[in-house]
């Protein structure tokens, strides 16, 4: 068997297409599969299509075409809200830079996830929020911001306190666009560190999307956009 | 629901001078609008409140607004002279249940002294049935009795049994020709009306004429100061004045009695008249404004108010036209806030859509957000006007003599605060149809 078929397929796309309104295709890719628990990292310079991938991925953006399948529910079917939800309740998701609500402390950014979503909620269990924030904070050795207002913060601890949102509450899939370009060499690699373990510890998959390929010896498997987007190396051509 | 009232409200609160200067905006349009309203409602109770009860005032022929304003409100002066012959007259009529004279034409420090009888305080009501009572003494009997208003008590000190000079004209000026040889005493101390009669003094017909009888020189038994040796004659006095007084006769060596003056004929300047029926007060204002002895002018309070009111109906619309544009202009200015503030926050948006924020949250984010700077505005207009009309009381009533009661929002006032709250939603929806469409199409990356 597989490691596939045994743990199953995180991410799925097959045939998928993607252009902005009547705009030009951004996105052709074939076939693109990510096995469950697996950290994977995404590369690709800027402007090859990872943040659109990445929004269809998370169900922001709508595919039209294709088979987009994330955790095995297939996102081309469904509706704009069943997408909201489902991203709500099962995906990390981790920006570049500006991840926080400037007016809430860090403590409400990390419980936003759950307090928009029951079903994020409930997957803490028997387990407070509050508690679980503290344990998410207490991972990424953020305990002591939590009560600080978020435009406070450096920026490596706002990618800390955007790391801990995203695992809160052990979502299956964490999607970082880029989280450490904002950072220096020491912090980007102590918050890749942090993450992989946070990661681990909550079983969660991993998608990791950076220009910098330097990056991709970190994890278990690296992929390159431009290599399984058509369209990316059609305009290249 | 809770969540995204709380991530409005500390939204707004991210941005306070914004947020605190659109809701001053919102505020003070809503202070000017709700302010014309409570100030035309607080006049119109005012005036309609200050005479109850009274069926008809009559006075010499003249605008009815004049006689009316002049003789109850205190505001000008009447329209002129009734002899007191014609006002015995008609006390006669068999269709009056009730007459109560006014002689209208001195004052003691500049309020208003009131030639009157007893019946003024029997038969005037104000507001809704309120009868005159006394905080202190009884009514005016005597030439030398005086009762005083609330505030001509409070304001100059007076209590029963103090003594009061009355001087010259409506407008006098105190201790400038003062009628100084017929002192008053005061008998007695009306309680607060927030009407006219609060700044006014009431003696009898016989004071007004005794007083103005000591003028020519007597010094009466009345226990009154003798005249100063070289006090001027008095000027002459419009509408009130029952005397005809000549330079020779202030010679201080010259005593006249005053009984003297009884003869003369005496004048009023108006007098209150209670029906006995409601269906004769039209039918006797029709005679006695038909009247070929005397010119006179009979009016119903009511009507001439109504007649008032629509006179200034115009005006009132005229404000109530500015209030209403401050208004979209306090809303305009919170839609450019709003609306200038969403390029700074689409990455907001963006992060809210990351974690699971439906599009139609960041709608009703941004809904709630102008709902809330809305409804602080109203708050803080109803509170400014309230608590402004609280500390503007004293000083309108000073001014103008009209008592605005501060009262809560009336139907047509939360009417007007519940289409602002409507409006200031319906503003809001323009932001956030723009945050809808942007974070469609931006998904999570917007294009900065």
């Amino acid at each position: 068997m597989t490691p596939e078929a045994r743990f199953g397929a995180a991410i799925s796309i097959e045939a998928l297409h993607f252009s902005y309104g009547t705009g030009p295709r951004v996105l052709d890719i074939p076939s693109l599969v990510i096995t469950r628990g697996s950290r994977v990292f995404l590369h690709g310079p800027s402007g090859c299509g990872k943040t659109t991938l990445l929004g269809i991925l998370a169900g922001v953006l709508h595919a039209t075409s294709g088979r987009v399948q994330v955790l095995d529910r297939d996102l081309v079917t469904m509706s704009g809200s069943q997408r909201d939800a489902f991203r709500a309740e099962h995906i990390g998701y981790v920006f570049q830079q500006f991840n926080l609500i400037p007016y809430l402390s860090a403590y409400d950014n990390i419980a936003l996830p759950c307090r928009l979503d029951a079903r994020r909620r409930a997957r803490l269990g028997s387990t407070s929020l509050d508690d679980a924030i503290r344990n998410v904070a207490a991972q990424l050795d953020i305990t002591a911001l939590l009560d600080q207002s978020s435009t406070s913060l450096s920026v490596g601890q706002q990618q800390r306190v955007a790391a801990a949102r995203a695992l809160l509450a052990a979502p299956e899939l964490v999607i970082c666009d880029e989280p450490t370009s904002s950072l220096d060499t020491d912090r980007r690699d102590a918050f890749l560190a942090l993450l992989a373990s946070s990661v681990a510890r909550a079983n969660a998959t991993l998608l990791f999307v950076s220009h910098d390929a330097s990056l991709g010896a970190r994890f278990d498997m690296q992929l390159s956009l431009p290599s399984l987007n058509r369209a990316a190396r059609a305009d290249a051509a | 629901m809770k969540l995204l009232l709380s991530l409005a409200w500390r939204s707004l609160r991210n941005r306070p001078v914004t947020s605190i200067l659109t809701v001053a905006a919102v505020a003070l349009s809503i202070t000017l609008l709700l302010g014309v309203e409570q100030a035309r409602r607080g006049m119109r109770e005012s005036f309609t409140g200050t005479i109850k009860g009274t069926d008809l005032v009559v006075g010499a022929r003249g605008g009815t607004l004049q006689l009316l304003l002049g003789s109850v409100f205190g505001i000008g002066s009447p329209t002129g002279s009734v002899p007191y012959a014609v006002y015995e007259r008609w006390t006669k009529h068999p269709a009056i249940r009730w007459t109560v004279p006014l002689a209208i034409g001195d004052s003691h420090r500049g309020y208003r002294v009131i030639g009157t009888t007893a019946g003024l305080f029997e038969h005037w009501r104000y507001r809704s049935s309120g009868t005159l009572s006394f905080a202190a003494g009884q009514v005016i009997a005597s030439d030398s009795d005086v009762v005083i208003g609330s505030e001509v008590a409070e304001k100059l000190g007076y209590r029963v049994g103090s003594s009061v000079t009355v001087g010259h004209g409506l407008n006098a000026v105190a201790g400038l020709g003062d009628h100084e040889s017929h002192p008053f005493r005061v008998v007695g101390v009306l309680r607060q009306t927030f009407t006219p009669l609060d700044r006014a003094l009431f003696v009898t017909l016989d004071g007004i004429e005794a007083m103005h009888g000591d003028e020519s020189g007597a010094v009466p038994g009345t226990g009154g100061a003798p005249v100063m040796p070289g006090a001027g004659p008095p000027p002459p006095m419009p509408g009130a004045s029952s005397l005809p007084t000549t330079p020779g006769a202030s010679v201080p060596s010259a005593p006249t009695p005053s009984n003297v003056f009884q003869d003369e004929p005496r004048v009023l300047s108006a007098f209150l008249v209670g029906t006995k029926t409601r269906f004769e007060t039209l039918r006797l204002q029709r005679e006695i404004n038909q009247y070929k002895a005397e010119p006179l002018t009979a009016v119903i309070p009511g009507v001439t108010l109504a007649e008032l009111w629509k006179t200034l109906g115009t005006i009132e619309g005229g404000l109530r036209l500015v209030g209403a544009l401050t208004i979209v202009v306090g809303l305009i200015g919170m839609l450019v806030a709003l609306y200038s503030s969403l390029e700074a926050r689409r990455r907001e948006m963006a992060v809210l859509r990351a974690v699971g924020a439906r599009p139609s949250m960041i709608v009703a984010l941004l809904v709630l957000e102008s709902g809330l700077l809305t409804l602080l505005g109203c708050a803080l207009g109803i509170g400014l006007v309230m608590g402004g009309f609280a500390l503007a009381q004293g000083l309108i009533e000073g001014r103008t003599g009209v008592h605005i009661a501060v009262q809560a929002p009336g139907p047509l006032e939360w009417a007007y605060i519940a289409v602002v709250l409507a409006a200031g939603v319906l503003v809001g929806l323009v932001p956030a149809w723009r945050a809808y469409r942007s974070s469609l199409a931006d998904g999570l990356s917007p294009r900065l």
